[in-house]
Parts: structure tokens; sequence; C-alpha cells
């Protein structure tokens, strides 16, 4: 299939998968975090939260991404020697597609979990304190079911997003499926038919996600009344 | 000292050119998506099929796709096809500027479409009414009362929108332009300056997109003041 | 001969039918009240008459001349000829329960807007028709507020004065002051009732019982889709004849 790079992309589409997932993983932690920040009462706590989320999103991907590799790259390699170190260090596309991924998706997750914890009710916490519950159960049982359910459409959008995002790793070297086809069409000359094929495999990665995600919403909207239009 | 900025001030003109280039696109795709997703949007809203499942279907595969993908299928892709190499398009085609503004626009008028889709859907009945009631006719209707309401409604996430196609345009510097992005890639090979040249192009676009928010935020005051919180 | 004239209209919601045959007429100057509990299809049969809703079976006549309708797939009535309808439609003003000022517009933009866009006439024209009718309803001081940062009572008097300024043949009320707060009540009736006093023609969907007696010259009792009783109000709400009417008015008027 497709003059023989069909297995060739393949590999390149499980590449993609797991980058987009693993920087998932590392941008909700880097959400609730910011989250976490933007939420407090220490000041200057806040204040940094919401320099992170403001950079972040005022930067496009593409900048970012070639900043954090190559000039993160060349500054690694102008401090190392400073501290006895004088190898050069070379850095694993696949570790700085993720950690860049991770980074600017934690910049926008950290606005939709910051919306959803404010999104709810005062009066949630109100009643669970009101029956005697500790503070951490009124975090775990009562209010981080509620801010998942209010987070999932922000949620939904980003892990879109960040899809789509991973095909810049390919830009710095990373052979994902975006890579594989560039090589092939180089190869073939038949550019059309394989970035036509690498749309299609996007376009099944974002649909599946949406119908998984459509579901996981209906779970936890249990009780919730929808507004009839 | 490990940061050398002598280089990037000396490259001054250069990352102002690219800015000038960088708006340009900016400019040409936000107009030319925007026309194209008013119609769009119509088409999204309309209770029969055969007008909505075109328009559904290429807003879904659009936003379904990344644009890095969309600008190749363009600029590469097409000269794939002889019948596309001979056509009196080519010359237009072959051309990375217009390739990166078609790629754009498409983009941005598909995200544009479902914004104003979802606020056109979000007119209140009973202002539909009373336009009905006053013998307004369907044309009339939907140019006096439905679409300056929705387009103004549509203010805030068109804001974001404008702001995601900023960021979009810096892929321009992957099909040789030189906008901000392409700036920074130029110092970048020619000095291997990397962290500089891209922080440096990083400060621009947070500037633009600073700019760009204080904008929507005077255009929200002046077009959407009906929504503000009542004054006493 | 009739301004406004209804004959045998029928409409229905599925297999359940809500109108079933009801007929009026209103002369110059008349001013017909409609009541009758919820449920009862008044509010429907005030919107068929401008065609909000689509009636099965029935005619409708402004000034003699008759809408011409055709049927639908689904066995409704609609207009045939869409600029006749906007025509009928531009001579017979609505206010509605909830006000539905556009809320994008200020007020006096509200006011302005069809009779420039509808009517056609000068924009000097109709700001001039706006002041004066602004003025009338008692809000010309309200005229660049926009319609969220005002009372419900105030934006109802808006509605109204928009509705005038179209000039109309006859004017539709569909519960004009069921959606207010009670001391806001007072202001609309007061515009309404100086309206009838001009000669206006009005047909008004009301629960307002002090206006259907004081006011109205007709009035129309509906109950479960029938006229049930109807005539002058001042014998018919004191010596109602039916039972339907005798609980309806012992239930409403306390």
């Amino acid at each position: 299939m497709l003059n023989g790079y069909g297995a060739n992309i393949a590999d390149g589409a499980w590449l993609t998968i797991q980058l987009a997932l693993i920087s998932m993983v590392l941008a909700c932690g880097l959400g609730l975090a910011g989250a976490a920040f933007r939420l407090s009462p220490v000041r200057w706590l806040a204040w940094l939260g919401d320099l992170y989320s403001t950079v972040i999103r005022g930067i496009p991907d593409l900048v970012l991404i070639l900043l954090i590799f190559y000039g993160g790259q060349d500054l690694v390699n102008r401090l190392a020697p400073m501290v006895g170190y004088d190898d050069y260090i070379d850095i694993n596309p696949f570790a700085a597609g993720v950690f860049t991924l991770g980074f600017i998706f934690g910049a926008y997750l950290s606005e939709t979990f910051r919306g959803a914890f404010l999104g709810i009710p005062k009066g949630q916490a109100e009643a669970g304190v009101a029956y005697g519950m500790r503070s951490t159960q009124v975090f775990f049982r009562i209010l981080v079911p509620q801010m998942i359910r209010l987070a999932i459409p922000g949620f939904t959008n980003n892990w879109l997003v960040l899809t789509k995002a991973t095909a810049l790793i390919s830009l710095v070297g990373l052979q994902d499926m975006m890579f594989k086809a560039k090589q092939a069409a180089d190869a073939t000359r038949e550019p059309f038919t394989f970035y036509l094929a690498v749309a299609a495999l996007y376009l099944i990665i974002t649909s599946v996600s949406l119908l998984l995600l459509r579901l996981v919403e209906k779970r936890y909207s249990a009780g919730v009344k929808v507004a009839d239009l | 000292m490990i940061f050398d900025y002598n280089v990037i001030w000396e490259n001054l003109p250069l990352y102002l050119s690219g800015l000038l280039v960088t708006l340009k696109l900016l400019a040409v795709s936000l107009v030319i998506g925007l026309t194209v997703a008013i119609p769009l949007a119509f088409m999204r809203v309309s209770r029969r099929i055969v007008v909505n499942f075109p328009a559904w279907l290429y807003t879904y595969v659009i936003r379904g796709t990344p644009g890095l993908v969309q600008l190749f299928l363009i600029y590469y892709g097409l000269a794939q096809f002889e019948a596309v190499r001979e056509s009196w398009l080519w010359p237009w085609l072959s051309n990375a500027t217009f390739c990166a503004c078609l790629a754009f626009a498409i983009n941005t008028s598909a995200y544009t479409a479902e914004i104003i889709a979802g606020s056109l859907k979000a007119t209140p009945h009973g202002e539909i009414e009373a336009a009905q009631a006053m013998g307004m006719s369907r044309a009339l209707m939907y140019r006096r009362i439905v679409l300056p309401s929705a387009l103004r409604r549509a203010l805030p996430q068109y804001s974001n929108e404008v702001i995601m196609m900023l960021q979009t345009t810096s892929l321009a510097s992957i099909v040789t332009l030189v906008d901000i992005t392409g700036a920074a890639r130029t110092v970048n090979s020619q000095f291997y300056l990397p962290f500089e040249a891209y922080v440096t192009a990083g400060i621009f676009y947070l500037a633009l997109t600073f700019i760009l928010v204080r904008l929507f935020k005077l255009a929200e005051r002046r077009w959407l003041a009906y929504l503000a919180p009542r004054k006493h | 001969m009739f301004k406004l004239e209804i004959q045998d209209l029928h409409k229905r919601y599925g297999d359940h039918e809500v109108i079933k045959g009801v007929s009026l007429a209103a002369k110059a100057g008349d001013v017909i009240s409609i009541i009758g509990s919820s449920g009862s299809g008044k509010s429907t049969l005030l919107r068929c008459i401008n065609m909000l809703e689509q009636p099965h079976a029935g005619k409708i006549l402004l000034n003699g001349e008759e809408l011409k309708l055709q049927p639908t797939k689904q066995g409704a009535l609609r207009a045939a000829d869409p600029k006749q309808l906007q025509k009928m439609r531009s001579r017979l003003a609505m206010v509605f329960q909830h006000f539905n000022l556009w809320s994008h517009m200020t007020v006096m933009q509200n006011v302005i807007e069809a009779p420039i866009h509808v009517l056609g006439v000068p924009k000097a024209e109709a700001i001039e028709r706006a002041e004066r009718y602004l003025a009338k309803v008692g809000v010309s001081h309200r005229k660049d507020a926009y319609p969220a940062h005002m009372s419900g009572g105030e934006q109802q008097r808006v509605a109204i004065a928009r509705a005038l300024a179209m000039e109309p043949e006859v004017m539709l009320f569909d519960e004009p002051t069921s959606a207010l707060d009670p001391e806001l009540v007072g202001d609309v009736l007061k515009v309404m009732r100086d309206l009838a006093l001009e000669g206006r023609t009005m047909v008004v969907v009301t629960h307002e019982m002090g206006f259907a007696r004081e006011v109205s010259n007709q009035v129309i009792f509906l109950h479960q889709g029938r006229v049930e009783e109807s005539g002058n109000p001042r014998e018919v709400l004191a010596n109602p004849s039916s039972v339907r009417l005798q609980q309806f008015l012992s239930g409403s008027l306390k």
C-alpha cells in the first residue's frame, strides 16, 4: 500500500499517538499545577501562574518548539562547560517533543482547569463542610468530580489541538507520521498522495478521540439537566 | 556573558520586515476567511441536509487535520498533478505567499464558520418573531437583525480565533517566507544563536497578541455594550 | 367594513386541536379582549392572526383583503405570497409578552428600524415619529439605552412605541403585562388605555379583567379552543351565562 510506504507511515502514526498521549499526561500535570498556582491566595504564586499561562499562550507553538529544541539544546551546551561537563549534549527529539508539547498545553489546560474550578457553585463545598467533611474529603469527593465534568469540553478541545500540533515536532527531526510522509513524498515525488494519507490519519485520530471523549462526557454528566433548545 | 544580543540588534530590520509579512498574511487570510465563513455559517444552521452536510463536512475535515498538513497539501501537494502545473493557476499556486494565504484562509474559514453558526443558533427566538411580526422579509431580517446580532455576540470567540491565526501564520516560515519566525530562522542559520533568535521572535508575537487583545477589548466595549451589566 | 376579520380558524399541534373554529371581527376603533385560562388557545389564536403560527383552516382578512393561503406538506396553511404577508404584517403591529426588543439595538434604533427598512420612511421622519411615540409612552429619557439595561415595564412601553411607529391598522397585544412585576403593570395598562381612547383598533390577549371590563368594547372568552361566550364586557363579565366563565371569573377575580 502507498508504494510500500504504508508500513513506514503506520510506524510514524504509532509514534504520533505515543507522543500525543505522553505529552497530554505531562500537560495535565502542569495544567493542574498552573491552575492551583493561579487560584492560590499567595500573590507571587498566582502571578507566576498567570505569567506562565499568558506568555506561552501568546507565542506560536512552532516558535516555542524551535526555541525549546534548538535554543534549549544550545543553552544546555553553553551552560554545561560551566559546571565542568565538556561532551556535546544531544537532546532526543521524542523527549524534547513531549517536554515542549506538555509545557505548551499545560498553559492552555491551566486555563481550562481554573475555569472549571471557578465554575463549581460555592454552595457545593459549603454543603460538604456543613456535613462535617474534612477539607481533603471536600476536595476529592465533591470538587474534583464536578470539576472533571466542567473541564471536559476544554480538555477535549486541547487534546485535539495537541494531536494536530504533534505534526510540528516532525520539523525538528522526530520520525512521526508527518516526517515519514515527507520522506515518502520526496522519494516518490507524489507529495499530494502522502500528505492526503496523513491528513486522513489525523482525521481518524481526532474523530476517534472525539467519540471517546463524548462517552466520557456523558458519563460525567449524570444528573445534569441539559438546556432544551 | 553567555547571551549575545548585538546580533539581534543588528538584525532588527529583518525582524521588522518579518513583522510586516506576518501582518499581511494575517490580514489577508482573515478577510478571505471571514468572507467565506459567513455563507458557510448560514449553511451550518440550515435544516436542509443537502445544504448543511457539505458545510459540516468541510468544517469537520479542516478542523480535524493539522494546519501544517493543509499547507503542505496546497504548496507541495498540488505540484504532483500535471494538470495543475500546466494550468493558468500555476503562477499563483507555485507562489509561497499565495499558497500560505490560501491555506490559512481555508483554515480560519472553517473555525470562524462554526463560531458564527453557534452564535446564529443562539439568537433569541423572540427577536426573530418580532422581526417577522414587523413584516420584514427573510433577507431583510437576516441582514438587519440576525447577522448583526450574531456577529457581535461572536466577537469574544472570534478574538481567540484571530490570535490562533496569528500563531498559525508562523507556519509560513516553513514554506520559505520570511515572516517573524522566518526572520528568526534566518538569523539562527547565519549566526547560530537559536536561543536569542527565537526569544526575540517570541517577544514580537507576545507584543502582537497583547495589542490584538486590547483592540478586541475596545471593540467589545463598543459593540457589546448591550450585554454589559447595567450601570446605575 | 371590518378592519380585521378572522373566520373559522383551526389550529392543531400533531393530533391535538388547540383552536376549533374561532371567528372574530373588529371594526375601526374596536378593542377586543380575549380571555381564558392558560391552555385555552388564546395566545395561539393571536399568533395565527399574523401567521407566527400556521393555522390549519380559516381565513384572515385585513380591510377586506383576504390573506392568500396555501397548504404545506404537513397540512398546515402558509402564506401563498410572502410579499402580501409582509405587507399585512407591517400593518398589524404586535406587542409580545416578553417584549422581544432587539437586544443589540438601542431604544431609538429599535423604534426606527422597521419604519425605515420595511415601510421605507426617511430616517429623519422615522426619528421624529420615534420621539413622538417614545414621549407618548413616557420613555423618551431612555432613548439611548439598551433593552437589557431597562426595567421590564420600560421595555414593554418601548415595545409599544415600536409598534406605534409602524402606524398600524390594528395592534395585537399578546399578554403584554404577564411578564411584568406587579408594580410595573399599571404604567403599561395606562398606555394601552390611552391608545384605546384615541380610537385605535386593538386585539388584546390578557389576564387583566379590569382592563377587559373597562377598556374593551368586546370580550371573547375562549375555552378549550372554542369561543365559550362573547359580547359586551360589562354584561358578559357581570352576568356570565356559561358555567365555565363563571368558574373562570371566580378563580381570577378574588
